[in-house]
């Protein structure tokens, strides 16, 4: 980059907040989908939205593509680098702004963690819903770009359902104030258009959100089931009899190894396990779980186990938790896969997958958000033998195909970016990406935020394998992926 | 209306080919909207119809107003033009309730009431209350975005739709979202038309997440005699476990205020919650009354000549210093009020004036109080005189220009109500 920019840059966010030596450069080559590298020409860490506004300005005069960054956990190459460009890290903009407790609202800068706003707010008897696995690390920036979901989500929703208002910049420079502290601001909803639109539209440098008060009690219970399809008719029969649980999660038998092997949770040793969590009034919950018991069982359960106290439950969702990662236990590779379909489709879906993996000679194994028929299944394979990572690859995009076909989404939580940028067509006309497209000319006509990502065709020199790698904050126990 | 042909005229018969003969017809005064009669109303049998007649009309400069029930016209500035209504009415089928994935997908025409009925029969509903449930449509509810006294638990209605099909004036019959509950593939196009006034297409079809019927429900009411009261309970039950489902702070006069609780669940539960919100109310007491109360919001959109509704959001700890608001501005003989406030901050008012220009003095001075909290007013139905004398939906802020950008990618012709949204879009 040309030496009179860098110094420009230079004078506006000081040694600290500017990265370029090569190797430090390298840190933001990819995100939490390890196999797409780009190298950035330059990393940006403004303190402040007037650094971030005057970094933006420079950009646009210079027509400099940017990507934005919060902590990197995105699973979908989201915050990959553009060649050419920028990253803009929102890191340092750390700050909790207000707590305003009476009308549960806080309001943060981008670069805080979706913990820390919960961890703000935990004593006062509240939290901020949205849980996804990495959110002692993932920055709520990240979260707003990727309206980014959780366990129980089924429940709670995901990100776009507490986001009041955001300051933003766009790509020309300027400071837009979207949605406010208040609700329905007139006019378009621009901050739902704005969350989940993956970093395309702006960066954001303020967030107003909504936290939620703690349920009085909550329980979860343990089902073993013989077989997934068995556990998925469960889910059927308990959302049947009118009740909303906070979770309900399944996890086959090579997940629940994985599991075991990693962090011994203690599961019951079976085909498939049923997670279901209740939380509500002490008493409801009681009066509701004396009916869940009995309906898994009607279902073909087993055994059921009540974690009764709260670090039971906690050691049980840790065991959820840590199941993506733990698959690397048991196999030299494997590739995440995020596809939803409607629920009752999940016993078909299931068998089909089960088919594919047959075919294909590879095992996959399923852990999926049951309630909301979000499956995450995981391709296991040897990259050292030739010709399976091409064929593991093909599955997951088979299994993905069977999602659409079944009526359901390509990724329910870990966004399009680069990896599933050519899998768009299969999901949507080319007047529904139309459409889409028109709403990112409308925020950045200059085609500078994050501009390779999300449409198919934006960008032919960055190939596929998808296959996954631990990220450094992975194997340092930092994150875990589900 | 002036004296050069209508553009309708040159177009009628373009139009009778589109959707046949029998499908559309000259206005009559039921179709007058904000003073203005229409040249005709026009209803496809279909949404690839729909978007046909978009198209057509976008390239021949007929301005378009979307109709579902009519039951909200009165919502937005006076629009620039009105030609031609295009109506959802035949556009009413309940196309699928997937009842095992508590989802449903259902035309844009369809009644409320008529969606809650095919609902019930598997025990499940749509978790929203909107106004006139047997008149209004889907279609309607999502383009106004209309907000009941089930949002403060169940979300918004954008909350509970999780795809829609849209015609775009270009002539694209396009699709957002999805049928599934948790889908973040691509853009939010489904928040975005969902309180866009039908300024950027047609929703021709919507996909809901729906929620079970809940066994038993009861309401709490207590009375109040200070605003400062009212805030002080609201803030205590919000910031109790309690699991309620309405929240409501009734005001007529600034010492006559009510609020209501309502509970669903299974009986048990029912038991359990009035006794935890005796001790959250402490010096309250509530007693039970009838589901009635949560009509109030409806109740204010009675028609008068010389009123107005208005929409007023503010923060929930706010609440009295609404009513405060409104009570020091609206003062009796000249100008009468009632406020109906859900535990979210967003409020409806009605006031009824003597004249209209005292009507217009009190909407402005609330307004800029509530302006001065970061609170909002919508005036969603008044006399045509004061649409001349006031924007409708405020002072816009920064955002107006984006939204304009929008607009002007979706709808470059301004065919869709021109002139009525926001920054007269």
């Amino acid at each position: 980059m040309d030496s009179q920019l860098v110094s420009e840059f230079h004078s506006i966010v000081g040694d600290v907040g500017l990265v370029t030596a090569r190797e430090e450069l390298r840190t933001y080559e990819c995100d939490g989908l390890t196999l797409f590298r780009v190298v950035p020409e330059l990393v940006l860490l403004p303190s402040s939205a007037e650094e971030m506004q005057a970094i933006v300005k420079i950009c646009h005069r210079e027509r400099i593509p940017f990507v934005a960054r919060g902590s990197g956990t995105g699973l979908s190459g989201g915050a990959l680098p553009v060649k050419g460009g920028v990253v803009i890290g929102v890191s340092r903009m750390n700050h909790i702004l207000e707590v305003d407790v009476p009308n549960a609202r806080v309001v943060v800068e981008p670069g805080v963690t979706n913990s820390a706003i919960t961890a703000a707010v935990s004593a006062h008897g509240y939290f901020y819903a949205p849980d996804p696995s990495s959110q002692v690390v993932c920055t709520i920036a990240g979260n707003v770009a990727e309206n980014s979901g959780g366990a129980h989500c089924f429940k709670y929703g995901v990100t776009t359902t507490y986001i009041l208002g955001l300051e933003v910049i766009l790509s020309d420079g300027s400071l837009v104030r979207l949605g406010g502290k208040t609700m329905d601001s007139p006019g378009y909803d621009l901050v739902g258009a704005f969350v989940g639109s993956e970093g395309t539209f702006g960066i954001v440098t303020k967030i107003t959100l909504r936290i939620i008060k703690k349920p009085e009690c909550t329980q979860t219970l343990m089902a073993a089931f013989n077989s997934s399809s068995e556990a998925g008719a469960a889910v059927s029969n308990i959302i049947a009899t009118g009740m909303f649980p906070a979770a309900m999660e399944i996890m086959d038998r090579l997940a629940l190894q994985a599991a075991e092997a990693a962090v011994h949770p203690n599961y019951p040793n079976c085909p498939a396990l049923l997670l279901v969590e209740l939380d509500g009034s002490a008493r409801e919950v009681e009066l509701l779980m004396e009916k869940v018991g009995p309906i898994c069982t009607s279902c073909g359960a087993w055994e059921l186990r009540l974690a009764k106290s709260e670090a039971e439950r906690i050691a049980v969702w840790k065991g959820r938790k840590a199941a993506f990662a733990a698959v690397g236990r048991i196999s030299p590779n494997y590739l995440v896969q995020d596809g939803v379909i409607p629920r009752t489709a999940l016993p078909r879906i299931l068998g089909e997958i089960d088919r594919l993996s047959a075919e294909a000679g590879l095992r996959v194994a399923n852990v999926f958000h049951a309630g909301d028929g979000n499956l995450h299944p995981l391709v296991l394979y040897d990259r050292r033998i030739a010709g399976q990572e091409q064929q593991a690859m093909t599955l997951a995009e088979d299994i993905l195909r069977l999602c659409v076909e079944a009526g359901g989404s390509i990724t329910g939580e870990h966004g399009i970016g680069e990896e599933k940028k050519h899998f768009m067509p299969v999901m949507f006309s080319p007047a529904d990406l139309d459409a889409m497209q028109r709403l990112r000319e409308a925020f950045d006509p200059y085609d500078l935020c994050n501009p390779t990502k999300m449409f198919p065709g934006t960008d032919a020199k960055l190939q596929r394998p998808i296959a996954y790698e631990p990220h450094p904050i992975e194997k340092a126990g930092l994150a875990q992926r589900y | 209306m002036n004296e050069r042909q209508h553009p309708i005229e040159s177009a009628w018969t373009d139009l009778e080919a589109i959707v046949g003969r029998e499908y559309i017809w000259p206005a009559t005064l039921g179709d007058v909207i904000d003073e203005m009669l229409p040249g005709g109303v026009i209803a496809p049998g279909t949404a690839q119809e729909v978007a046909q007649v978009l198209q057509y009309c976008s390239s021949a400069g007929v301005a378009i107003t979307p109709r579902g029930g009519g039951t909200k016209l009165g919502l937005g500035n006076r629009p620039q033009k009105v030609e031609l209504v295009l109506s959802t009415e035949r556009l009413n089928v309940v196309i699928e309730h997937a009842w095992g994935d508590m989802t449903a997908t259902v035309e844009a025409g369809c009644t409320i009431d008529k969606l809650q009925h095919t609902l019930e029969k598997h025990g499940q509903r749509l978790a929203a209350d909107p106004l006139w449930p047997e008149k209004a449509t889907v279609g309607g509810l999502l383009a106004t975005a209309d907000t009941g006294t089930l949002r403060i638990r169940y979300g918004a209605v954008r909350d509970l739709v999780l795809g829609v099909e849209v015609a775009l004036p270009d002539g694209n019959l396009i699709k957002a979202g999805g049928k599934v509950v948790k889908n973040v593939a691509g853009y939010d196009l489904t928040r975005l038309v969902i309180g866009s006034l039908g300024t950027l297409g047609v929703i021709t079809r919507a996909v809901f997440r729906l929620h079970p019927i809940p066994v038993a429900t009861a309401t709490y009411s207590t009375s109040l005699s200070r605003t400062t009261e009212a805030t002080k309970l609201v803030l205590a039950i919000l910031n109790s476990q309690l699991i309620y489902t309405g929240l409501q702070v009734r005001a007529d006069r600034t010492d006559h205020i009510v609020v209501d609780v309502r509970f669903e669940g299974i009986p048990e539960s029912l038991q359990d919650a009035y006794g935890k919100l005796s001790k959250v109310a402490g010096s309250y007491t509530f007693a039970e009354s009838s589901g009635d109360v949560w009509k109030a919001r409806r109740e204010l959109f009675a028609k008068t000549d010389n009123s107005a509704i208005c929409k007023c959001s503010v923060l929930p700890a706010q609440i009295g210093l609404l009513c405060d608001a409104i009570f020091r501005q609206a003062q009796p003989p000249e100008v009468t009020t009632t406020l109906v406030a859900q535990g979210t901050g967003v409020a409806e008012v009605r006031l009824d004036a003597v004249r209209v220009p005292s009507l217009l003095e009190v909407l402005n001075g609330v307004r800029s109080e509530l302006n001065r909290l970061d609170g909002t007013l919508v005036v969603q139905q008044c006399p045509v005189s004061i649409k001349e004398a006031l924007d409708v939906w405020g002072t816009s802020k920064d955002a107006l220009p984006l939204m304009q950008q929008i607009k002007g990618k979706f709808d470059p012709a301004r065919t869709l109500n021109p002139g009525r949204f926001v920054g007269a879009i």
